[in-house]
């Protein structure tokens, strides 16, 4: 939307937020808190991450994160070889004490999930039934335009930032925004999670095709955490920018 | 209007799901589920296990793996019950299982009680004269790491059908020469992939990986496979196995995700 005036802004804001949307938004916000930190407990005991179907730390990894003691730790014992080659097929047993706080981050990682994917899912068939995501999420195909992608990006990166009305109607960026974490990433984390799920895989094994292994699907659940992460910087950048308390006060009393 | 309708309509959602919510969690103090101990994560726990065993189609095959995907295979957690230094060392059985890996595990048998018409005990011989299944799955390990390899053993079924398995039983708890014990419901203890393996790769199961036997459940995390195995018990009732136990440790029980 380009710059109007406050008091342009205001009429148009008629639509603030509805009940459901504020409850599902932080229903949402504390499953996503949540499950942000457990996740990163479970990554802290394997900071490897691999592509394809298998990966463990006596095979190569895609890339390697140091953020726990486990990190290249090194404690293995001579590896036997099972079978010979070029790249050879082997064991070794750990003889190092790994770092391990998954009982209690596991459990929490699920329980937070569930909230979260029964509160996307009421959401979404709220959403689609009572015209919340055509009207308000949705961008329209005029709006499309490079242009005024342009446009919408150059307001962003000028400060201060125009005040924003608490509610929709929302801008581009906003409905790509938006429109990406509810319709795209939240639903690609619970399917590339339940992708590493040894009984959700043996009822559907399509998942594994789908994401080429189930470590792939754990390489892509991480690089959707970091897109859901800097969405949640910017976001919460952005309330602080066009107005913290009238924000906050839209999306919980919804005035 | 439209609008009425789309509340009743979203009404009507919630009021479902809320009401599904309950079933899954109805039967918290039964003795046929997993204890929560009044703890958040635990009641997680049984929601996930409930709902697993509501929406998913019960005994789904793990897929298999062909003989060029099996990969190296870390050895975690005690790889030697018979030394003192490693986690979880039984005071009283570590020394005996010393001793049976001595004599080649010629004397190591593997004991089948509990709800069952002839409690039994099973040399190594014993069970390599019952019905074999050779597979090659996936071991996924609670850490996040994932290895292939061919595992070949007793189906489960066969040991507990050999022992007259009683019709009300329904749990399978495992426990092992250290101080490891689990359980699964008779859906994962019958599951056709659910063996007991002494190989591996082809050759006997090696030390590290849990000599002479261990569980395989293909269905759930690596730490359902318990390595080292002593004795079977079969129950009635829901154990949560104690000090050994996956649950008193904070680890949950049922761990098909």
């Amino acid at each position: 939307m380009a710059a109007v005036s406050l008091d342009e802004v205001r009429q148009r804001s008629v639509a603030r937020h509805a009940r459901w949307v504020r409850v599902s938004h932080w229903i949402l916000a504390a499953s996503v808190l949540a499950l942000a930190v457990s996740g990163f407990v479970i990554l802290m005991a394997h900071p490897r991450l691999y592509w394809g179907a298998v990966g463990n730390d006596l095979t190569p990894a895609l890339f390697e994160l140091p953020i726990s003691r486990n990190y290249r730790h090194g404690g293995w014992a001579a590896p036997v070889v099972f079978f010979p080659g070029a790249s050879p097929v082997v064991s070794a047993a750990r003889t190092y004490d790994i770092f391990n706080e998954n009982g209690w981050a596991r459990s929490l990682h699920f329980l937070s999930a569930w909230f979260l994917v029964i509160t996307v899912l009421i959401y979404l068939a709220a959403g689609l039934s009572g015209g919340h995501l055509r009207r308000h999420l949705i961008p329209r195909a005029r709006e499309l335009s490079p242009r005024s992608l342009w446009q919408d990006v150059v307001i962003h990166l000028r400060l201060p930032l125009p005040p924003a009305p608490g509610g929709p109607p929302y801008g581009l960026l906003q409905k790509l925004a938006y429109f990406g974490v509810v319709c795209l990433a939240l639903p690609l984390m619970v399917v590339s999670g339940l992708t590493m799920a040894p009984a959700v895989t043996a009822a559907f094994p399509v998942l594994l095709d789908l994401f080429g292994g189930s470590q792939s699907a754990r390489t892509i659940h991480f690089f959707a955490f970091v897109a859901l992460v800097l969405f949640l910087i910017v976001h919460v950048a952005m309330v602080v920018l066009t107005g913290f308390r009238r924000q906050m006060r839209a999306m919980t009393l919804g005035d | 209007m439209n609008k009425d309708r789309l509340i009743i309509s979203r009404r009507t959602l919630v009021t479902g799901l809320a009401s599904t919510g309950g079933l899954l969690l109805a039967g918290c103090a039964s003795r046929d589920l997993p204890p929560t101990y009044g703890n958040v994560l635990r009641m997680g726990d049984l929601f996930t296990y409930r709902a697993f065993r509501t929406l998913l189609p019960a005994q789904a095959l793990a897929r298999e793996y062909g003989q060029r995907d099996i990969s190296s295979s870390p050895a975690v957690g005690n790889t030697n019950p018979g030394d003192a230094q490693q986690p979880t060392f039984s005071a009283d059985r570590g020394p005996l299982y010393d001793r049976l890996r001595a004599g080649d595990f010629a004397d190591w048998r593997l004991r089948v009680e509990g709800r069952v018409a002839r409690p039994a005990s099973f040399s190594l011989a014993d069970l390599k004269r019952m019905p074999s299944r050779t597979q090659i799955t996936k071991h996924t390990c609670e850490e996040g790491w994932s290895a292939i390899a061919q595992w070949t053993g007793v189906p489960l079924r066969a040991v507990l059908e050999a022992a007259g398995i009683l019709p009300s039983a329904r749990f399978v708890n495992y426990f092992a020469y250290d101080d490891i014990a689990e359980g699964v419901d008779m859906l994962d203890a019958l599951h056709p992939q659910t063996i007991l393996a002494y190989g591996m790769n082809g050759r006997d199961l090696p030390l590290a990986h849990g000599a002479p036997l261990r569980m395989r459940i293909e269905t759930q995390l690596g730490y359902k496979s318990v390595k080292f195995l002593e004795r079977i018990v079969v129950s009635d009732e829901f154990d949560d196995l104690g000090k050994i136990g996956s649950l008193q440790n904070g680890w949950a029980w049922y761990v098909g995700i």
